[in-house]
């Protein structure tokens, strides 16, 4: 199996005024190329944290994380800002789209960062766009879309640069069941192949049937890393 | 990333217009209160600025500035005359004198002798009448300003504006009878008295019995002369003072800086307005930044450096501190236009749009910098918090 994601003894504890708080103890987890993995646990669990290590954009205190056999923590600040920008798309729980670009612009952030002209770049992200079915919207600034719309241009902008990983953080907690769903399955749809990886943190049991393995978390800790089987969702989840 | 920096910038509408207006007024202070300073204090030496013709003014030695008259006796004249490369010199009387309006009331006013035959030390222009009507017996010339407001004659309706002093009208000075002969522009003085014109003879006439009466003596050197030579020539020959017409206007502008508070105040309406403009514009524009603290993080997080994160701050504020300094220049210059013909002193040389400039420049660098420090320590993880 060829790994995306994998972190041996990753540990990060937190100065928060004086008092130490352990956000990961111990973390070993494993996300193969392909797999779309679910972080999932109670609030202050860690999830979030992980997902902040595995993204590069957090370093832990110990361990070692690896992104597809690369140690981001060996590499230069420049080096890790190039291979995030090459390799890895981002989706929020509150969208975080930039409210005074519109959709296609929006999209087209991540090409730019990667070097790529202006308008190509919109122009690839109107493409994009379409297969999120916006492409009649691409014009369109964030506050003049739904929430699951927003998040479609959050998925948009998180594809636009074929990146080998993509990280969600709650991608559904600001949808309702059925936009959320719709999300996941387009995100599923067009997200999802043999080459690239999907680490989803969430809270909401509805969508753990779109998961190929769920890592439950707790107090810092993998606690289990389950197999989903279609529409099993009986995780004892506190959240 | 130039225009993403534009839109975000460009995006709050209402925080955009409060940058550019703390911007603006920043650089509005900034420029029209020193416009204002340099405005007075040019008209401290304005009457010597007035007086074109000649190269060299000389005065007692312990003269300070253009209003501190130290009378010489008239033989002194001739002393200058003998001097070698002097063209010719000339008698001017300046003096402070009373002069009684119709209606009974007194002004005090600037009366200015000029040599009788030549006339040379005159009004810069001539509105009304000649100055060759100076020649006529108990003429006088009186600035247009002077005419129109202080020595002008009451409305007989109350509360109207008063009725401008014209051509053939008697007013009384020192009381002998003084007939206008003439309208002329000059530019106001430090202390807006009206400027009367008369013959160096009549303004002896008119000012009150002294042994010693003459002011100034002006001096033309002849062609070719080195005026700063001949000018210590006539230190050396005469033991009185002599400068060349900018060495008189800068002892006159020094004597105005060193003795009055004027710099110290308008210094201190130049700071206030640095540092409120700052105040504004730095705090709106950090706000700005802390606001968009989370978008700069997604753009950390997809992998934007420090250097385009930078780059596209300083772009904003670059950009702001432009529209702002332009506007606060602009409104400088509308409010020097309106009030170009009133009492009001108001001089914008090219040096202040530097001054204003990079005062601008400062605020805009303070403000960038609190906000580029602040981006640069943002962890990109902050987008993961809800």
């Amino acid at each position: 199996m060829t790994l995306a994601v994998s972190c041996r003894n990753v540990s990060k504890v937190y100065d928060t005024g004086g008092q130490k708080v352990t956000a990961l103890n111990c973390i070993d987890l494993d996300i193969a190329i392909g797999e779309l993995m679910m972080l999932v646990g109670p609030s202050g669990c860690g999830k979030t944290t992980l997902i902040s290590v595995v993204a590069g954009i957090l370093d832990q205190d110990e361990g070692i994380c690896e992104l597809f056999g690369e140690n981001l923590r060996n590499m230069s600040s420049k080096d890790k800002l190039n291979f995030r920008a090459r390799n890895i798309g981002f989706v929020f729980q509150s969208f975080n789209l930039l409210p005074s670009l519109n959709a296609a612009e929006n999209v087209s952030i991540p090409l730019i960062l990667n070097g790529m002209k202006r308008f190509e770049a919109e122009r690839k992200a109107v493409t994009v766009l379409e297969q999120v079915g916006l492409g009649d919207r691409w014009k369109f600034l964030p506050s003049q879309l739904s929430g699951g719309q927003q998040q479609r241009v959050a998925i948009a902008r998180a594809l636009v640069h074929s990146p080998r990983l993509i990280v969600c953080d709650e991608p559904t907690s600001a949808l309702d069941h059925k936009t959320g769903r719709n999300v996941m399955t387009m995100l599923k749809d067009v997200a999802m192949h043999k080459e690239r990886t999907l680490v989803i943190v969430t809270h909401d049991a509805r969508i753990f049937d779109f998961a190929n393995r769920i890592a439950e978390m707790d107090d810092g800790h993998i606690v289990s890393v389950e197999g989903i089987k279609a529409k099993d969702t009986s995780l004892n989840l506190a959240s | 990333m130039n225009h993403i920096a534009l839109k975000m910038l460009m995006g709050d509408k209402g925080k955009y217009i409060g940058i550019i207006m703390g911007l603006t007024f920043a650089s509005l202070i900034m420029t029209q209160q020193p416009a204002i300073f340099v405005g007075l204090m040019s008209r401290s030496y304005s009457f010597i600025s007035d007086v074109g013709l000649p190269d060299i003014w000389v005065m007692d030695a312990k003269v300070q500035f253009v209003d501190d008259i130290k009378p010489l006796q008239d033989t002194e004249i001739y002393r200058v005359r003998g001097i070698s490369g002097v063209e010719w010199a000339m008698p001017m009387y300046k003096g402070l004198l009373k002069v009684r309006l119709t209606d009974g009331t007194f002004q005090t006013c600037i009366v200015v002798g000029l040599d009788d035959s030549t006339l040379i030390g005159g009004p810069p222009v001539m509105i009304e009448g000649k100055i060759d009507n100076l020649r006529h017996s108990d003429s006088v010339i009186v600035d247009i300003d002077g005419a129109r407001d202080k020595l002008g004659k009451p409305s007989p309706l109350s509360g109207e504006a008063r009725i401008p002093l014209q051509i053939g009208d008697t007013v009384e000075i020192n009381d002998r009878r003084a007939i206008v002969a003439g309208i002329a522009k000059v530019t106001r003085t430090f202390q807006s008295q009206p400027v009367i014109y008369t013959t160096y003879s009549r303004a002896k006439s008119y000012a009150p019995k002294e042994r010693k009466l003459l002011s100034f003596i002006l001096v033309k050197a002849k062609k070719g002369q080195n005026t700063t030579e001949l000018t210590r020539r006539i230190r050396t020959a005469t033991g009185l003072a002599a400068y060349t017409q900018a060495e008189f206007q800068e002892l006159t502008y020094e004597y105005f800086m060193h003795n009055t508070g004027i710099p110290i105040n308008f210094g201190i309406s130049v700071l206030l307005g640095f540092i409120v403009g700052a105040a504004i514009a730095g705090q709106t524009f950090y706000n700005f930044t802390l606001e968009n603290l989370r978008q700069f993080g997604v753009l950390k997080a997809m992998g934007a450096s420090n250097l385009i994160l930078l780059r596209m701050i300083l772009l904003q504020a670059v950009l702001v501190g432009s529209i702002g300094y332009g506007l606060g220049v602009g409104l400088t210059g509308l409010f020097g236009f309106a009030m170009r013909d009133t009492i009001l002193a108001f001089k914008f040389p090219w040096q202040l749009l530097l001054f204003s400039g990079a005062g601008v420049s400062l605020i805009c660098i303070f403000a960038a910098l609190i906000s580029i420090l602040k981006v640069i320590r943002l962890e990109p993880a902050i987008v993961f918090k809800g």
